[in-house]
């Protein structure tokens, strides 16, 4: 009760903010930008109205989709019936009783009539209506809020909120990541502020955003990322601070070995001198790859664009008419270099600056959650992990993490390996009519987590050419003794 | 060491996980001159813990060895000494989320109990956040205030000895979110809404009986609380195994080799043979700004 007016203004819709539209169950990301159409379950909407407002305001959804906050409360008690039957001894099902027709309805919604007045005609001309039971009522009542009200709420983003829109919308996207499953993994990883977090995920930025939230800008996130580009959508929509991208860091997964091997050269600086170190090839490769938006393997990338050129080269030839174009071509294809070339620079002093995150091997956590098989990649990435850091990877199937499980307990170094799944079920919650709800979600995927330890250094010199040899010799000395 | 904050080597005064074996794990205070009795044989804190790494592997006296790990709310969830029923991780994670926990958020909690989900709470709100907890068993409270201040937290949370339902959280206007966790939750919702900030924040209550969860909900809405939801989370553990599945002799063809497999290994999960079939009703609510 102690609020100062600043205190307020991040409760308030701005403009520029990344929001979420919410009706009934159903979720949507946005940002309020003026004039800008949103599409929402079918409508156009504007959301200029919404700035200025506190979040978790309902709206009505005007003529033209623009939003006018709801006054509070104004229609649930006008539907509330009087009259209830006991029982349905004597509703016949005759299709009959309904009085308004398709093209009445149509023509309530034309009058511009709202959807709360709406759904009291419909009940005005149902002439089964007074006969049904209370809850029957109720449920009906329902069931055309849902069709009819053209209400929509604005909130503030949260990891809650965007794990669940996710699994809502679009499943495919976050590996069918279900979000009780990701608040395990943020817990059983002891993600919190402070710590060195290495996220590996192909999930839109969902999980990497879900990590940053619990850090609240204290401590730094890796992203090892696979392709060309780190590819995070889905972080835009938690709307953090800017200082929050200030702790984030990322990382080509396709320079680990070369980094585990200490061949990684981050210092090179000109990539036209004859003796490049490979990684500066590799990185020019994956800069030509940049403006493909999906992450396929970098190589067939190449093939498709170095094509594209050729073709475009050819076409320009065929109307080689004046020096002028060829002038502007040469020009621009200069920029383009040099635009290049800075690109480069800037992406050789990230790797550089995340390179030396991981030298030390001493990060805090690792969260894996890709469509990628996780057993390479958590062996790969367990490295960087200090001795008794606890580590998690998702996957939407459990056979691959029974195979990162077997891997683990040959290799060593683990400790309280779990191969869990979560089981997540949501109740109805009403007087007298308490169940749990009819549909739930199948699965949510599963999770293997763990601890990392000390290697047991009398282990490891038995190193794999040592391995074959080795049991005969025990053989020997056990007959011996 | 401390709860919130990860360190690399073993100090004197630290609590140290001893890591004994699959589902078998030890708190323990380390101090010059201790001992700690394991079935491996004893550890001597002077010598096999302080200044070690935690993750390092400690040979014991009867030349058995243990590991030694850092402390996390999650392994000191299942090591803590029960003072009284206690929240696993599975509802904990569940909760931290669905309660929108992150660093700098303000909690309200009662009852403290054994701390469990006490210690999850402070690690994922410092290092700017605050945990107001209640706890109306006196020796409990000040057993979990002792437990704070051993584990380094104590200056994240607030520990009171008073009746929740009667004198509410000590706190108003503060929380953004606030977890209940008692026999008669629907007699805190007034005080819970009392402790949350103006302009609203989100609440959990969890209820071991369907009855105490109809009250809570009713109480809820009357209390003009928003987005009430019930759900139940359950964890399931999947053990590896290698399974081998003989197969029958069907007799053998002429031409075939007498030598056949008689089974296929199959690497596979099986369920444990007994399971937790229920922990608690959760109820989550949003409490609109008024």
């Amino acid at each position: 009760m102690a609020d100062n007016g600043d205190d307020d203004s991040q409760y308030r819709i701005k403009e520029g903010d990344y929001v979420v539209l919410k009706r009934g169950d159903i979720f949507k990301a946005a940002q309020i930008q003026l004039k800008k159409k949103v599409i929402f379950e079918k409508q156009w909407i504007y959301l200029d109205n919404a700035v200025g407002h506190f979040y978790r305001t309902t709206f009505e959804i005007g003529s033209g989709g623009t939003l006018h906050p709801k006054k509070s409360k104004e229609l649930e008690s006008s539907t509330a019936a009087k009259e209830a039957g006991t029982d349905n001894r004597n509703i016949v099902d005759d299709g009959k009783s309904q009085k308004l027709t398709r093209d009445d309805i149509e023509m309530l919604k034309e009058q511009g009539l709202k959807g709360q007045e709406i759904i009291q005609q419909l009940i005005d001309n149902s002439s089964t209506f007074k006969d049904k039971t209370e809850y029957a009522q109720d449920k009906y009542i329902k069931k055309k809020k849902k069709k009819y009200e053209n209400t929509v709420m604005i909130l503030k983003p949260s990891c809650r909120i965007l794990a669940m829109m996710y699994h809502g919308r679009e499943p495919g996207k976050i590996c069918h990541l279900r979000h009780d499953t990701l608040a395990q993994m943020l817990t059983l990883a002891n993600v919190h502020a402070g710590s060195k977090v290495l996220v590996f995920e192909t999930c839109s930025g969902l999980v990497l955003g879900a990590v940053m939230e619990r850090m609240g800008g204290f401590g730094s996130v890796i992203q090892m990322y696979p392709g060309g580009e780190p590819l995070r959508p889905g972080v835009e929509s938690f709307g953090f601070p800017s200082h929050f991208h200030d702790m984030l860091h990322e990382f080509p997964i396709c320079h680990v070995n070369a980094l585990l091997a200490g061949t990684l050269d981050t210092k090179a600086k000109d990539p036209n001198t004859g003796t490049a170190s490979p990684p500066l090839i590799n990185l020019e490769q994956s800069i030509l790859t940049t403006g493909d938006s999906q992450q396929n393997k970098p190589e067939v990338k190449q093939q498709g664009r170095s094509a594209e050129e050729q073709s475009m080269e050819a076409s320009s030839d065929a109307n080689r008419s004046d020096d002028q174009a060829k002038e502007d071509r040469e020009k621009r294809k200069e920029a383009k270099s040099q635009e290049r070339k800075v690109k480069l620079e800037e992406k050789r002093k990230k790797m550089a600056a995340a390179a030396a995150l991981l030298e030390g091997r001493n990060a805090d956590g690792l969260v894996i959650a890709s469509r990628f098989h996780p057993c390479p990649v958590l062996l790969g990435l367990l490295k960087f992990l200090a001795p008794s850091r606890p580590f998690v990877v998702y996957s939407q199937h459990k056979e691959p993490l029974i195979e990162c499980y077997t891997k683990l307990k040959e290799v060593g170094g683990t400790v309280s390996l779990r191969l869990t799944d979560t089981w997540l079920r949501h109740y109805q919650v009403m007087p007298n009519r308490t169940h749990p709800l009819l549909l739930m979600s199948g699965g949510g995927g599963y999770v293997l987590s763990g601890i990392t330890v000390s290697v047991d250094h009398s282990k490891a010199a038995g190193s794999p050419q040592a391995e074959e040899p080795a049991p005969k010799k025990l053989k020997l000395t056990n007959t011996e003794g | 060491m401390s709860f919130v904050e990860y360190s690399d080597h073993i100090q004197e005064g630290d609590v140290a996980i001893i890591y004994l074996g699959h589902d078998s794990m030890m708190p323990v205070k380390v101090q010059q001159g201790a001992q700690t009795q394991t079935r491996y044989g004893a550890i001597r804190h002077s010598t096999d813990l302080i200044g070690k790494r935690y993750g390092s592997k400690v040979t014991c006296s009867k030349g058995g060895w243990v590991h030694v790990l850092h402390p996390t709310p999650e392994l000191w969830t299942v090591t803590l000494p029960h003072r009284t029923q206690i929240l696993y991780t599975t509802d904990i994670a569940m909760i931290t989320m669905m309660l929108e926990l992150r660093p700098g958020s303000v909690v309200c909690e009662s009852g403290t109990g054994s701390g469990s989900l006490s210690h999850a709470i402070l690690r994922t709100i410092a290092p700017t956040g605050h945990l107001h907890t209640v706890e109306f068993h006196q020796q409990r409270a000040e057993t979990a205030a002792q437990e704070f201040r051993q584990h380094r937290v104590d200056h994240l949370v607030t520990v009171r000895n008073q009746d929740v339902c009667k004198d509410g959280f000590g706190v108003t206007g503060v929380a953004d979110a606030v977890f209940l966790d008692i026999p008669s939750p629907w007699e805190a919702v007034k005080h819970a809404e009392a402790a949350m900030k103006t302009q609203g924040g989100r609440l959990c209550s969890f209820s071991p009986c369907i009855e105490q969860v109809q009250r809570t909900c009713e109480a809820l809405a009357h209390q003009g609380f928003e987005e009430i939801s019930t759900l139940e989370v359950l964890l399931r553990v999947h053990d590896v195994r290698t399974v081998s599945l003989p197969l029958p002799d069907f007799g053998s063809l002429p031409s075939e080799s007498p030598e056949r497999t008689a089974a296929v290994a199959v690497k596979t999960t099986t369920p444990p043979r007994e399971i937790p079939g229920h922990t608690g009703y959760l109820t989550f609510a949003t409490r609109a700004r008024t």
